[in-house]
Formats: C-alpha cells, structure tokens, sequence
C-alpha cells in the first residue's frame, strides 16, 4: 500500500478551503469591501490628509517665519480676520481647533509663540503641537516657545491614510479571522462534513491547519491589496518601501492567527449558525471602537484607556501605524508582538477546551 | 454452495449512551463481494453500529475485524480500505463536484481523475455544478462517487435510497449492482423491503440493538411461508410501483 501523507492531505483542504473562502460573499465582504469603503472614505474626506484649523490672534505678528511656514505645511489652515469674541465661541466648540499668536520679543530676533489648544478638539491639538514643535527643529529658529513642551513625533507629513489605513487592515484582519473561522468550523461540523473527512485517513491536525493556511493566505492577499491600493492611491506612506509591505504582512499573519483562534472557540460555543454573528459581534465590535481603528485611543477618556490597551487588535494597529509610518522593524515594536503573543497563547489553550469536532 | 469469507466480522458488539443500551451483543459476518442489508426500524442500532464499524464512533466493547484490521487497533488501515457514505452528510461549501472530488482524491492520498469517478456514476455532465444545487438522486449518486475514491474493498451507504422517486431508486439500485460486481463489498441499511429483496445477497433483521433473523432473502421468505404464513390477500403478477414505473417511464429525468 501507497504510504499515506498528510501534506497532501492538508494542501487538499487547503485548496479547498481557499477555493470555498473566495466564493463566499461574505468573506470578500468583510475582508475588503468594508475596510475599502472606510478607507475610500476617510482618502476623500480629508484630502488626503488632516487639515487643522487655527485661529490667528486679532493682535498677532502674521508677516514673521513661523506664520508662513505654519502655512506652508499644507495641513493646517490659518483663520484670521475675526474678532476675539467670535475666536472665543469658534474654539469652545471646537470649529477651530487652536489659537495661534506670535510676537517678536522684546529687544530680540526670536519670537514668542502662544498657543492655546481646546478640549474641544484635543487630538488635531496634538498633531498641532507637534507640527510646531517639528516646524522650529527642523529649521533651527529658536524661539522661545511658550506652551510647547518636546515630543517625539516624526516630521513626515502625517495624513489621515497612515492613520486610517492600518486600522482597517488591523479590523479586515479581525472579522476575517473570527466570523470566518467560527462560521466554517460550525457549519463543517453541523453539516457532517467533519464527520465525513473523519471517515478518511486525514488527521485532525491536517482539518485544522489546512483551514488555517487558506484564512492566512486569503486574508494576506487582502491585505496587500489594501496596503498597495492605499499607496497608490491615497499616498499611504510605506516608509521603506517593499521592507515595511513584508513586515506589514509579518505583523498581519501574528495577528490572523490569534484572531483565528477567538473563531475556533466561537465555532465551540455557539449552538447554531444564528448564535455566530451575536458572539462574534461581542469579540469583534468592541475591538472595532476601542482599539485605536477610527481613532488614537489617547481620545478617549482615561477610564476607557484601560479597556483599550487590554485589546489585542490595539497593539496590532499601534505595531501596524509605527512600522509603516514610523518606518520601525519587527524588533522595534517587540511590545506590542508579545502582547499579541501573550493574547495567542490565553486563546488557544481556551480553544482547545471549547472547540467541538462534532 | 461455495465457502464464503468473511471481510468483516463483528462479535458481541455493545455500545451504551449512558443509561441507554443502543447496541447490545450484536455478531453477525459479512461475506467479502455480497450486498448485505441492515434492516430494522429506526433506533434500532443500524447506523450506530456501521458507524462503529466505520471507525467513526467507539464501542463499549466487543470485537469487530475489517479484513484482518481490528479496529481497536488499526483504525487508520480500515480507513483506507472503505468508502463511506453517511446518512444526510453534507459537502464542502461552495466547490464543484469536480473541486469536492480532487479535495477527497488528497484526503485519501488516491491518485485519480476526478471525471473518471463522476462518469462512474453518470454525472459528468454536472461536473461544474455545485452539491447543493443536485437532485436528491444525483445527490446520493455523488456520495456513492465520493465512497469509491480510495478504490475501497467496502463501501458503506446508510439508508442511500430514502426520499428519492421509484426511477432514481432503481437507478441507484442498477448502479450498487454494478459495484459489488467489481468487487466491491457493500454494506447497506434501508427501510425499503422491496429493496432489500431485490438488491442484498444477505440481510440481517436489527432490533432493539439485537440481531433476530440473518439469511438470504430468500430463505427467509421460505421460512416464513414453511410457517404456515399467508397474504391475505391474493398476489398479483404486478404491484402499483410496477404500474408506475410502467406509466412513466423506466428511463430517469432529472
């Protein structure tokens, strides 16, 4: 008798299971309608990049360096010509999102720079204060600068895509990995095709890892079509290139398999396939909000921060913004790797207990 | 009459859900190339024990030997040499039947082409078409399809004719004629008597998870009749299925 070999066997599923996911609307759904339409969205809302609206003081200097390379930057929009009353009002709701006033100072070449943020709108302040901070390092004016304190942001132009994109990446990584996981394992088993693989030679580690090569592999095709589409198209900055796609794609596997293993123990629990999307939900939808997806989690109000720095998906999108932005390696963001780790190793051994062949 | 061997031997078969009792001390043999039924009704322990046997489901205890395999020992071998056909068994979502076929040609390491097999049971004209979208002859026809992947020694089919029109059933019947006549053993459960006459060389009365009669339909009809036994009513030459198929035609649309 011919020897029997599991390779073959897995790479059989594998391919069928890959053939199923790319038929399945539901799937090509998730993993690139949504995440696409959020991030044709967001590429066309903002211009391609975030515009900050500061309000130049009735009383300040406008014909001075730091005025005009504000302006050159291209991202912030100076408003002037309103009286301070109506600046005032503006501020408190946030329509602009600072107040800029600048003075030469007094027997001196620098100038003085104030700058008043409102809570209103207090991550466009952040991006503010950084620009600033940027505009006078990198030009070597040096002023003294009233209320702007040192911070590390890099001096790229920061647009709403490299935000946006790995966010959505980081969510089409999530609703692949779980409602996909747990719908196939449910409806394999419900169906008795289980039952029926099991009537062949195959073992249960081939089921399992042929499966989760096709969700791999289909979620990284994914993948880069959202990483080059947002490239291309919405000057997504890829630091260096090529390098940071394929650390992207590193970061994205670590992340499907962990998010692969909430669907397995979803695929255990669940009682029929109505039971599927509620659960799914409950794992996905606060994930979705609170890890950092639509926006940095430094907006939220300090009791929520907690929560969102005890997601996976959180330090799946922080690894996903710094490599790419950032332009860090692998090693850079060790971090937020072994929290995803530490999140694979919790699920996995909850899955094995839950998860139901038949 | 010529000395059989036995390829399948089971001896003092249990197998207990908790308090109940669903197969209890069950032997029986089947003869290598025969067509052997498992009848009885429902919940009578049929499909419990080919699954048993099948190496699907464990037993409380007994014995049971697949041409020399124990399954105790060497589930792995018995699943080499049987196709299995369960009952209400579904398929990988989304393939074709071309696709389903070469997906089972890896899961047991055969090297076949997947048309052969479908022109096996005449459905190479659906070979692009999806499981879900078959008749329900069409539907056992692949199932039986998918059982002869391996080139199996046997093949079990439970309950394989259930639903389908009187034409689809002779079709089938035609076609697990046409494998035991290969060399294949077949193992089979129905509800159908008229069925079990026709198509099985032996066949086995299961109930209550008992063996209570096993021989040839033939012999068991002759027995009964020794008994004293009558019909009440006179025999025709030809019943209403005969008047159907006569009316309608032999050939089978679908």
């Amino acid at each position: 008798m011919k020897k029997y070999s599991n390779t073959t066997a897995t790479l059989a599923l594998a391919k069928a299971s890959f053939r199923s996911i790319m038929r399945s609307p539901s799937a090509v759904v998730f993993t690139l309608a949504f995440p696409l339409i959020f991030i044709l969205v967001f590429g066309f809302l903002g211009g391609g990049g975030t515009r900050i609206d500061v309000g130049v003081n009735p009383g300040s200097d406008v014909d001075n360096p730091v005025i005009s390379m504000l302006a050159k930057t291209g991202m912030i929009r100076l408003v002037k010509d309103k009286s301070q009353e109506d600046f005032n009002k503006l501020l408190e709701k946030g329509n602009i999102d600072a107040m800029i006033d600048v003075h030469r100072k007094v027997n001196s070449a620098a100038y003085s720079v104030n700058v008043v943020y409102t809570s209103a709108s207090r991550d466009k302040g952040g991006i503010l204060k950084s620009v600033l901070n940027n505009v006078f390092y990198d030009k070597t004016l040096k002023p003294t600068v009233a209320e702007i304190k040192e911070s590390t942001i890099t001096g790229r132009e920061y647009k709403t895509i490299d935000f946006i994109l790995p966010g959505q990446l980081g969510f089409s990584l999530l609703s692949t990995g779980v409602f996909g996981t747990a719908f196939v394992f449910l409806s394999l088993r419900q169906t008795l095709v289980i039952k029926r693989f099991f009537a062949t030679p195959v073992k249960r580690s081939s089921i399992v890892i042929g499966e989760g090569i096709a969700r791999i592999g289909f979620a990284l095709i994914g993948a880069v079509f959202i990483i080059l589409l947002g490239h291309f198209f919405f000057g997504f900055t890829l630091v260096h290139g090529a390098i940071t796609v394929v650390n992207m794609l590193i970061l994205a596997t670590m992340g499907i398999i962990v998010f692969m293993g909430f669907g397995f123990i979803i695929s255990g629990i669940a009682k029929s396939e109505s039971m599927v999307p509620p659960i799914s939900n409950i794992v996905t939808l606060p994930q979705f909000l609170l890890s950092g997806t639509f926006f940095s989690i430094e907006a939220f109000p300090t009791w929520l921060q907690p929560i969102s720095r005890a997601l996976p998906l959180t330090y799946l999108n922080d690894a996903m913004r710094k490599v790419a932005f950032e332009g860090a390696g692998l090693w850079d963001v060790k971090f937020q790797i072994m929290i995803l780790l530490i999140w694979g190793i919790v699920i996995y051994a909850i899955a094995v207990k839950v998860f139901k062949w038949e | 009459m010529e000395t059989k061997k036995a390829i399948i031997t089971v001896t003092d078969l249990v197998k207990k859900y908790d308090d109940f009792v669903a197969v209890q001390g069950l032997s029986f043999e089947v003869y290598e190339n025969e067509i052997f039924g498992l009848l009885g009704p429902n919940g009578a322990g049929k499909t419990t024990t080919l699954e048993i046997i099948e190496t699907l489901r464990p037993k409380t205890s007994g014995e049971i030997v697949v041409d020399g395999f124990s399954v105790d020992k060497n589930p792995q071998e018995i699943k080499q040499i049987i196709g299995v056909q369960l009952q209400a068994a579904g398929y990988y979502p989304n393939l074709n039947l071309i696709e389903l076929i070469e997906l089972f040609a890896g899961l047991y390491g055969a090297n076949i082409k997947p048309m052969e097999m479908l022109e096996k049971v005449n459905l190479q004209d659906k070979a692009k078409a999806k499981y879900k979208a078959l008749s329900g002859g069409q539907k056992q026809r692949f199932s039986i399809a998918t059982t002869l992947i391996n080139q199996p020694k046997i093949i079990f089919l439970d309950e394989p004719t259930t639903g389908l029109d009187p034409q689809a059933r002779r079709n089938l019947w035609d076609l697990i004629t046409e494998i035991r006549d290969a060399g294949t053993t077949v193992v089979i459960t129905t509800h159908y008597m008229d069925e079990a006459e026709q198509l099985c060389d032996r066949v086995a009365f299961v109930e209550r998870g008992q063996i209570i009669a096993l021989d040839t339909p033939d012999n068991l009809i002759d027995q009964l009749v020794n008994s004293g036994f009558e019909r009440k009513k006179e025999v025709k030459k030809a019943n209403l299925e005969d008047v159907f198929i006569n009316l309608t035609g032999k050939e089978w649309r679908e």
